[in-house]
């Protein structure tokens, strides 16, 4: 009885662990397609922003000796990527969903291109902050190490919400995605804008890659991503274009993709497989809920709704 | 020393080609400091297109535009803004997911690069006091009226400190009040702030009441301007017209008004936002007879009219045609007869980019003779019967293979009438056929609504027009809040006690 309470309790704190561990890289990404999506354009191929970064910190970190001139690298790299992007979609009769897909698959190809020798060597990481030293179960202390990159996640999320309600280039940012006829009548250079977005959300994708390779898992190989930054597209409507949402949305994915691993920590083995599709199911799931014949998404940017020009 | 010159804008020889199209043939216009200026034409005249080469939106291919009797470049509308120039657009340019606060800040040349959004709210409030009329700062734009929105762009280019407004047809969206209200307000800050106004409009009434002098073009060709005052309306429609006729009204033909067609039966659906739209509402329509929906705009006419189209579901409720469950698809719509003729038909019921005769066969396509075996279509039959429509509806496009997107919006509303009228009808409903087109395609809309009444058909006409409902309809509801509050018949109709039920009062 006594252990099974025990086991409960070790689900929920490896969950909860999870959450922000592999919460985090989805925080990351969705804030950056948040903000492209804000400006009226879809990036789908934040994937390979995602794997591009996390090869390009990984291989920084390890050349340089230093983890956090890899995060910055990284970033840069998904920044070149959106560069790209933008620069495609502004072209006539060039449609944004394709070029992500192309992009998805030119981003993880490089990267496994570029990444070859870096599989094998053991690139310093990023440090953590163990918040659970007062506590002497080690499932709590191993949950509560908490990295850097999530607190900057925290300090981020609020930034981004003031930026949109506060300040010029925020506003700027929501007029060229609601209404392409509105920006124009105010004079605010479209592609500009969006190509800034595009840039800022391919940098945090960037970032968000380099957590994967620097902290967790931790390493540098081919199949590192599991299609986070595909499923934060799915992630930013779930959260409605919101980026406080964003963070709780990427903390509930993350807390999903730990439920397998935690339930095979207990000893629950039968179903490990199925267990570690939960957040493919919540992806599908929510997609199917928050879908409705009869209403508009609220929140949607309206230039996706009604794309202008 | 040089005489100050009279006019505060003068657009000279503008000329404006699209691909081998002539929308502005070398035309002018002078608006003279402090005046009212109504710049008057039917559709597809190049008001429009003049008017956004004055904002520098387009850029023309041929002229100069002076302001203050200096020659001024205009690349973008910001440069328009720079010169006090500021113009409200016929749809709303205003962010429906932001506040009007927010819309009204946006409009400032120099937004600072962090909103201090107390001190820019009192700001606002205080100048709000000045202007001609109230709106709610802190609301979001999607929950305003059309009439509180036009109001808000009008706000907002008066907080911009515009010398100059222009405004393309900005009364299109309002209720007969609202208009002289707006308008009027203007009109008293044109006679002692000194604003000046160029107005798009082909609306006689409005260059009557308000205007000082007034500007004609037809077919993209200046006809000549004059004052308002001593010149009649007669001459006035003679210039924009040139030799066209105008059809007369088409008398109501008495018709034996006996088998109730569409029942609608305590209807309930929900908006897009997912509230309820229309609440337990039932009416009859009968052959022969035109019933008019009146109300202002949001207030569930749009989602009636989607759930007759088959575009949203039933939330509670049902619809009989010829006394049969109408459940929306495609084969009861041909069985029963239905037609629809939504509002903005481009957005509602065309694809753009498909050509006129694609748009026109949509009815009819998958069954015979344009369709062979219900696999093969035959193009060519297809296009021959779109050529007859063409002819039949005048509808002004280069050729059938044209994009129905690329035809101006009073030729998009003839094509697809055409489309809908042909053939037999039952059961026709319409919705805001004769918004934003002049009055003699709006004079020829009616009459073809007329004729399938006389002939029959059981019409609901749901309008924000109410002269047009008081002229077309037989008997007239209504709507506030999603349900029918008030029913009565053109000839007993009194506008206030109209007006009062539209409000909800």
């Amino acid at each position: 009885m006594n252990g099974d309470d025990f086991s409960l309790l070790s689900v929920i704190i490896a969950v909860l662990g999870g959450a922000i561990r592999v919460g985090t890289p989805f925080i990351f990404v969705s804030l950056g397609e948040c903000l492209t999506e804000k400006s009226g354009r879809i990036n789908l191929g934040l994937e390979g922003n995602l794997v591009m970064g996390a090869m390009a910190g990984y291989a920084i970190s390890y050349l340089s000796g230093s983890p956090w001139l890899g995060v910055l690298v990284a970033g840069l790299s998904g920044a070149a990527l959106g560069l790209l992007h933008a620069y495609l979609c502004q072209q006539p009769r060039v449609n944004d969903i394709a070029v992500g897909i192309a992009l998805m698959i030119l981003g993880t190809g490089l990267a496994f291109y570029m990444g070859k020798s870096f599989i094998q060597p053991q690139a310093p990481r990023l440090g953590s902050f163990s918040l659970g030293s007062w506590s002497d179960i080690p499932a709590l202390r191993a949950a509560l190490e908490i990295n850097v990159l999530f607190i900057v996640g925290i300090i981020l999320t609020p930034a981004m919400a003031w930026f949109f309600k506060y300040s010029r280039w925020g506003l700027i940012v929501r007029t060229v995605g609601e209404s392409t006829d509105a920006a124009l009548a105010s004079g605010f250079n479209i592609n500009a804008v969006r190509m800034l977005s595009t840039m800022a959300g391919g940098f945090l994708a960037g970032v968000g890659g380099s957590f994967l390779s620097l902290y967790y898992p931790g390493s540098w190989n081919e199949g590192l991503s599991s299609g986070q930054g595909l499923m934060a597209v799915a992630l930013v409507i779930f959260a409605r274009w919101n980026p406080v949402n964003c963070f709780y949305a990427s903390l509930l994915f993350g807390g999903a993709a730990a439920l397998g691993p935690a339930l095979q920590s207990v000893g629950v083995t039968s179903g490990y497989y199925l267990f570690n599709a939960a957040p493919y199911v919540l992806t599908l799931a929510i997609m199917v809920s928050t879908s409705s014949n009869n209403r508009v998404l609220t929140g949607i940017p309206g230039d996706l709704v009604n794309p202008g020009r | 020393m040089t005489i100050p010159s009279p006019y505060l804008l003068e657009a000279l020889i503008i000329r404006k080609v699209f691909d081998d199209f002539v929308a502005l043939d070398d035309v002018s216009l002078k608006l003279a400091r402090g005046s009212f200026h109504a710049l008057l034409g039917e559709n597809g005249a190049g008001k429009s297109t003049l008017v956004k080469c004055i904002m520098g939106y387009y850029h023309p291919d041929g002229g100069n535009i002076l302001l203050d009797n200096k020659e001024v470049s205009i690349n973008n509308p910001r440069d328009a803004h720079n010169l006090g120039i500021g113009m409200v657009y016929q749809h709303f340019t205003l962010i429906p997911n932001m506040t009007v606060a927010e819309n009204l800040i946006l409009a400032r040349p120099h937004l600072p690069a962090m909103i201090d959004w107390k001190s820019e709210l009192a700001e606002l409030e205080t100048r709000m006091a000045t202007m001609p009329f109230k709106v709610p700062l802190q609301s979001n734009i999607n929950t305003l009226s059309a009439g509180e929105k036009q109001k808000v762009e009008i706000i907002k280019q008066l907080l911009l400190d515009s010398r100059l407004l222009i405004l393309d047809e900005p009364t299109s969206v309002l209720t007969p009040n609202e208009a002289d209200e707006v308008l009027g307000q203007i009109k008293g800050m044109v006679d002692d702030n000194g604003l000046s106004v160029l107005i798009i409009t082909h609306k006689f009434r409005e260059v009557t009441g308000f205007a000082d002098e007034v500007t004609v073009l037809r077919r993209g060709k200046y006809v000549g301007s004059c004052k308002v005052a001593g010149t009649e309306t007669k001459t006035m429609a003679a210039m924009m017209m040139g030799s066209e006729v105008i059809a007369e009204p088409l008398a109501r033909a008495e018709t034996k008004q006996n088998e109730t067609l569409l029942e609608i039966d305590q209807l309930s659906a929900e908006s897009s936002s997912g509230e309820t739209a229309i609440e337990s509402l039932s009416l009859n329509v009968r052959a022969g007879e035109i019933v008019g929906i009146a109300g202002v705009s949001g207030n569930g006419q749009r989602e009636l009219v989607e759930v007759l189209a088959g575009q949203r579901d039933i939330a509670n409720g049902s619809i009989r045609l010829h006394g049969e469950t109408f459940d929306a698809t495609r084969r009861q719509a041909r069985l029963h007869n239905l037609h629809c003729l939504p509002e903005e038909p481009l957005k509602n019921a065309c694809v753009p980019n498909m050509s006129v005769a694609e748009n026109m066969a949509f009815n009819n396509f998958d069954i015979p003779p344009y369709a062979l075996k219900g696999l093969l279509i035959n193009r060519g039959r297809i296009r021959e019967r779109a050529r007859t429509l063409i002819t039949q509806f005048k509808v002004r496009t280069e050729t059938e293979d044209t994009r129905i997107g690329a035809l101006s919006g009073g030729n998009v509303q003839r094509a697809v009438l055409a489309r809908e009228l042909s053939g037999d009808i039952d059961v026709l409903v319409v919705a805001n056929p004769v918004f934003g087109l002049d009055f003699k395609a709006v004079e020829e809309i009616h009459n073809r609504i007329m004729a399938a009444r006389n002939n029959g058909t059981a019409v609901l006409l749901v309008s924000e027009d109410l002269d047009e409902l008081l002229e077309l309809s037989d008997c007239i509801h209504v709507i506030s809040g999603g349900k029918l509050v008030y029913q009565t018949t053109p000839s007993e109709a009194d506008r206030s006690v109209i007006g009062q039920h539209m409000a909800g009062h």
